[in-house]
């Protein structure tokens, strides 16, 4: 018993440091290249293989960092590039997060219609799949123009809006999958025991398969999260929402050739957004500890 | 808590001609799992069904339960349907695994058929700390499952079965997955029990020790298509300590229901005490 815990922060430890070796390693990587590779880069009969080496193409690590400290602009009232970054990620952040509340709702929703109903499961599940077949690039327009044909009152339909309806699209998925295998993963005698004490499909949700289905939800919820996070960048970029990190992506990358290393601070941003919000996931995940006896089966 | 055997005439269970015939898909035949089986057992009797696998006594089990229907004949429990009786809650029920669920500790466990049944919060903690005393578990009573050895956690199954004081104990081979020591503690630990509870018990059994130590009666059946062979009478009496196993009453039961489950006696008197129904 006492070994375990040993172990698994050993192995926490161990995984900490494969990560930040890697990262090291891809850094080094990246100036050996810029370092002892041609500057016109590789070309196979015009085809480019591997890339020019210049300072436009490849800044410097030091340079990309100087740069994130350093003013977006030449204006007096100018935020360091970081501020600009992290303000954008905390944007994207909250509407990728509005996206994975709407996608779990709907992802368990639907998971607890296929339960309840096996003809839904075999008349919803092939068009769950379908759903993701459907390029998000394709969508993001038609959510934007559906969504402003959208007055409420005093509500009207905004950019953010339509980008958290997409991260929700992209997250709901693995949700509803999730949940409908941890809906259904209490073992027999567990249903009938339930079954036995004449509990009706109510009291066996709440009492049996929903605490069963917590380690079945929790890796679905980091993977909708993922998704959720990918959605809302890759929304903001195609319907040109203000205020996330997927514009500042667009914006710095614009400003290429004048100021190549401000392009890299709004990914590193992306980068830290998604494994935060992959913590925020792990964190729920700790307060969940007493249903989480047997993940080794998910 | 109503006491269900207020009227004592009422026959625990009562399985009349009852079948169950399993059918078969495609080019595979059905398995007639039980064929004609009738029984009676008395309220506060100790029955054991003893036989050979395939021989229906799970099944059999399962029918008094409400968990599966017979195809044909009738099977009443304290006068009621078997599924009147399930929605009454008038049995409890152990299964071989003991199924308890592993994020709720051994209070939660045992508490978790009168949560169902909206006993209050008071009711339900004083009925659960009695039930603890009752298996012997009081030190373990926030451990969860997985902390357990196999025997604590029949016991916890055991006690939860029992937290609705239910007239009528249903155990499918609860010991059959434990070893030969644990298991022979457990079947004294089960004596005593039923003599405070003074529930019936259908007890589902592979071993013919086992189902002599605490049956009033043993139900033998054969499999293929499942019946009741003979049903041996077992009179070891009420005081059933660890010295039983040694006596020769002990012995002549076990004789009996070995010679019942394998047909004819094979040498000397035949079986003495043998009910030939």
């Amino acid at each position: 018993m006492t070994a375990r815990p040993l172990s698994r922060t050993a192995a926490t430890g161990r995984a900490v440091l494969l990560g930040a070796l890697g990262i090291i390693l891809l850094g080094v990587i990246w100036e050996a290249y810029k370092a002892a590779g041609p500057a016109a880069g590789f070309e196979v009969a015009g085809f480019q293989l591997l890339p020019r080496t210049t300072d436009v193409a490849m800044p410097h690590l030091w340079e990309m960092i100087e740069r994130a400290f350093a003013p977006v602009n030449s204006s007096a009232t100018s935020q360091p590039v970081w501020l600009a970054v992290a303000l954008g990620c905390l944007s994207s952040l909250g509407t990728a997060a509005l996206g994975l509340l709407v996608g779990t709702v709907v992802g368990v929703a639907l998971a607890l219609l296929m339960l309840r109903f096996r003809t839904a499961e075999h008349a919803v599940l092939p068009w769950l799949i379908l759903s993701q077949t459907v390029p998000l690039i394709a969508l993001a327009p038609l959510i934007v123009s559906w969504g402003g044909r959208i007055h409420i009152g005093d509500l009207s339909w905004e950019r953010w809006m339509s980008v958290a309806v997409i991260a929700s699209y992209l997250s709901f998925f693995p949700i509803a999958i999730g949940a409908l295998r941890g809906f259904q993963s209490p073992q027999v005698a567990h249903t009938e025991l339930m079954h036995s004490y004449a509990a009706g499909w109510w009291k066996t949700l709440v009492y049996l398969r929903l605490p069963a289905s917590v380690p079945f939800l929790i890796p679905a919820v980091r993977l909708g999260a993922a998704s959720a996070i990918i959605g809302t960048v890759v929304a903001e970029v195609s319907t040109g929402a203000k205020g996330g990190i997927g514009r500042l992506i667009i914006e710095y990358a614009q400003s290429g050739s004048s100021d190549p290393a401000k392009a890299y601070s709004p990914i590193a941003g992306a980068v830290l957004m998604g494994l935060a919000a992959a913590g925020i996931v792990a964190l729920i995940a700790l307060t969940l500890g007493r249903y989480r006896r047997n993940e080794v089966t998910s | 808590m109503t006491i269900t055997d207020a009227v004592p005439t009422v026959a625990a269970v009562e399985v009349a001609g009852v079948s169950r015939v399993f059918p078969g898909r495609g080019k595979k035949a059905g398995v007639t799992a039980l064929d004609d089986v009738s029984l009676t057992i008395a309220a506060g009797e100790f029955v054991s069904l003893i036989g050979p696998s395939g021989c229906g006594k799970s099944t059999l089990l399962r029918l008094i339960a409400d968990l599966d229907s017979a195809t044909s004949g009738a099977v009443s429990v304290f006068g009621k349907t078997a599924r009147q009786a399930r929605i009454d809650q008038d049995y409890g029920i152990v299964f071989q695994s003991a199924g308890l669920l592993p994020w709720r500790s051994v209070t939660a466990n045992i508490e978790l058929p009168l949560a169902l049944h909206g006993v209050a919060k008071a009711d339900r903690s004083a009925r659960v700390s009695e039930l603890i005393e009752l298996v012997g578990l009081s030190e373990f009573a926030s451990s969860y499952p997985e902390q357990l050895s196999g025997g604590m956690q029949q016991r916890v199954a055991i006690a939860r079965a029992l937290a609705e004081r239910p007239s009528l104990l249903l155990m499918d081979e609860p010991f059959g997955a434990l070893d030969e020591m644990t298991r022979e503690r457990m079947q004294a630990e089960l004596v005593r029990i039923c003599a405070e509870t003074g529930a019936a018990v259908v007890f589902v059994t592979h071993s013919i020790p086992e189902a002599v130590f605490l049956s009033d009666r043993v139900v033998v059946m054969s499999p293929r298509p499942g019946r009741i062979r003979e049903i041996v009478d077992i009179n070891l009496g009420e005081s059933r300590g660890e010295m039983l196993r040694e006596e020769s009453a002990f012995f002549a039961g076990v004789t009996a229901v070995r010679e019942a489950l394998h047909g004819a006696p094979p040498v000397g008197t035949g079986a003495r005490g043998v009910d030939l129904r």
